[in-house]
């Protein structure tokens, strides 16, 4: 089986602050991160490659060089394989052209079963790109996986989607874009010797024209539809007033006394 | 001179510590309390490549070095040292001399199981009259043509009756003193081995420290680990090697007891501010800070002198000196700094107070380490 699994160096948010004044992230000195749902991601695909061992796994990423820390980590778990989509004319993406670069990328690499992408990054929060790629390379799609069973025949996938009142149990054929959730799986962590090996590895990295993508309409600052308007940090809520009393008349009565002295009423 | 980590040495940081507060942390306090060897920690750990960093792939070790084996064991003990310890005797003392005085077939045998956690070794050198002065070793081996007998005890062996491979000294030749002593590779289950008294400690509670006994204990030609006579050299070569393991076991319960500390002063307030705000008690975390990063470069500075094959025993003597003196300096400090509350079990300080102690008491006192420096002083 061929696997392709999506993943996103992001800043550690346990470690970011927030200034105050200009409402944007403090990210010196922040340490970078395997974003956590991608960590998921990457575990499922090692499990299938624990239960069956031809099971090939590449892990692809677009971001600056120093995401290649990160496709080091995705080696010394267990990953086969990496790929870094980086250059200065991918920089400013947003989603659409982030997907945009990630499908070239997975065409360049070639056939696969399955993909799996992270939800969501948790520097951004869209959980725009996994389906976007999936669109894009016209799969089928699940997102929100916390659970997935793959049938004997390797072709055959069975998930359980994550939804806010409940799950949908959904069987597909590969190939397919999953997403996954942190209650999918625990990552494992790094080995010794998957560390030693994953630093000699020399990562290819692929620029605008390596993906065959256009600067100008594809990928790129430019070319992304999207721009971010304004960014804030919402103001906090006040705490709300438990209103108490005996019996319906009584609460009613308090609360409109309340509304009233507010002019609410 | 370099004094930055490589990647690779980083990453193990990384990753031990996230296994460490993960998997070790959540049941240190545990373990200490009931005297529990944690096995299935360990054998995870062996399936990490945590109990073979230094050794090479081919031998199924991680293909590591001594410094990310330091750093192994630092992290380790940073939350635990029981558990730093388990993994410092395991390959400083066992995996390390099969390792360099084995045979290709002793390496076949041992070796490869114990980089791989799937045995456990320990070291026996120590007697009930033969701790520093080794010379003095009781236990002996007779050459029965096609096995060797031994006979004795050995006193204080971490690892003991929890390992499956045992690294021992026995006195073959007695009239040549040191140079009549020979190693022996002993594992649990030979005829005449069993495990004595277990030891009820007041630090490290949860590694296991026992006797073994030597009754007729048969043990095949082909387990003598180098030639007849060199079990000296064995001996303390490994104890050079295994210096660096306990310096690193140090300096992880002082760095663990400096980050607990840290954390408590910002958060615990007297007199209408938090104790991070005190001149006087910054100025001690100066002090502790320091020596621990001076523990640190000394430790670091003989890992890479092994590495390099240079003769680097003062320095690892140096290393373990010092850390150990941090350690217990920074934890009695650490204990001070939460008052009452450090006293107590509900904090780990206490713990950490425990567990420094003996830092300065194995694998060579603080006196016998002053010994190793002092005549390496003298020698030119």
């Amino acid at each position: 089986m061929k696997i392709i699994v999506c993943a996103k160096q992001v800043p550690d948010t346990n470690e970011i602050k927030i200034n105050p004044k200009t409402g944007t992230l403090i990210r010196d000195g922040v340490p970078s991160i395997l974003n956590h749902d991608d960590a998921n991601a990457l575990e499922e695909a090692l499990k299938i490659k624990d239960m069956y061992p031809d099971t090939h796994i590449t892990v692809v990423t677009m971001g600056p060089p120093q995401a290649k820390d990160m496709l080091i980590e995705c080696l010394a778990m267990g990953a086969d394989e990496v790929v870094l989509a980086s250059d200065r004319a991918l920089g400013g993406s947003d989603t659409w052209a982030t997907s945009n670069a990630v499908s070239a990328a997975i065409q360049k690499i070639g056939e696969f079963d399955i993909i799996f992408a992270g939800r969501q990054a948790i520097d951004g929060d869209t959980a725009q790109v996994g389906p976007q790629i999936a669109e894009k390379l016209g799969l089928p799609q699940v997102t929100y996986v916390q659970e997935f069973k793959i049938a004997p025949d390797k072709k055959t996938i069975t998930v359980k989607r994550a939804l806010e009142d409940g799950y949908e149990v959904i069987e597909l054929k590969t190939p397919c874009m999953l997403t996954a959730i942190k209650e999918l799986n625990t990552p494992r962590y790094m080995t010794v010797s998957g560390i030693y090996n994953a630093c000699k590895v020399d990562i290819p990295t692929w620029g605008a024209k390596d993906l065959g993508v256009d600067p100008d309409k594809e990928v790129g600052l430019e070319a992304s539809p999207t721009n971010v308007f304004r960014s804030f940090t919402p103001a906090p809520k006040g705490k709300g007033t438990i209103i108490e009393g005996d019996g319906e008349k009584e609460l009613a009565q308090k609360l409109l006394i309340n509304l009233k002295s507010k002019h609410v009423i | 001179m370099n004094f930055q980590l490589t990647k690779e040495q980083e990453f193990v940081r990384k990753m031990v510590r996230e296994f460490a507060v993960n998997e070790v942390e959540p049941i240190a306090a545990d373990i200490d309390q009931n005297n529990e060897f944690p096995m299935e920690n360990v054998k995870k750990m062996g399936k990490l490549g945590m109990m073979g960093v230094p050794f090479p792939q081919e031998w199924d070790g991680a293909g590591g070095d001594h410094i990310a084996y330091a750093i192994t064991v630092e992290e380790l003990s940073r939350v635990c040292a029981s558990t730093g310890v388990i993994c410092s005797a395991h390959t400083s003392l066992c995996s390390w001399p099969i390792f360099t005085y084995g045979t290709e077939e002793q390496k076949e045998k041992y070796l490869r199981k114990l980089n791989k956690g799937e045995y456990i070794g320990a070291f026996g050198l120590t007697e009930p009259n033969a701790g520093t002065d080794s010379a003095g070793q009781q236990t002996r081996a007779e050459d029965k043509g096609d096995h060797w007998l031994l006979n004795g005890a050995k006193v204080f062996i971490t690892n003991g009756g929890q390992s499956d491979v045992y690294v021992v000294m026995a006195m073959t030749d007695k009239s040549k003193g040191n140079r009549g002593i020979s190693a022996f590779i002993v594992e649990k289950d030979f005829p005449g081995f069993s495990i004595g008294k277990k030891e009820d400690k007041m630090g490290i509670r949860a590694s296991s420290t026992t006797e073994l006994i030597f009754q007729d204990c048969i043990v095949p030609k082909e387990n003598l680990l180098g030639n007849v006579g060199d079990g000296f050299k064995v001996a303390m070569s490994t104890l050079d090697g295994g210096r660096i393991g306990i310096a690193s076991q140090a300096l992880g319960i002082a760095q663990g007891a400096l980050d607990v500390t840290v954390e408590y002063m910002k958060a615990r307030k007297q007199f209408g501010k938090s104790l991070s705000k005190f001149q006087a008690l910054q100025f001690e975390i100066a002090e502790m800070k320091t020596r621990i990063e001076a523990s640190r470069l000394l430790i670091y500075k003989a890992a890479d002198m092994k590495d390099k094959h240079l003769q680097y025993g003062p320095n690892a003597a140096m290393a373990k000196l010092y850390a150990a003196e941090t350690a217990m300096y920074v934890t009695t400090k650490a204990v001070q700094f939460h008052g009452g509350y450090g006293y107590t079990k509900d904090y780990p300080v206490e713990r950490m107070m425990r567990d420094a102690k003996i830092t300065e008491i194995y694998e060579g006192t603080s006196e016998v380490q002053k010994m190793v420096i002092a005549a390496d002083v003298f020698k030119k």
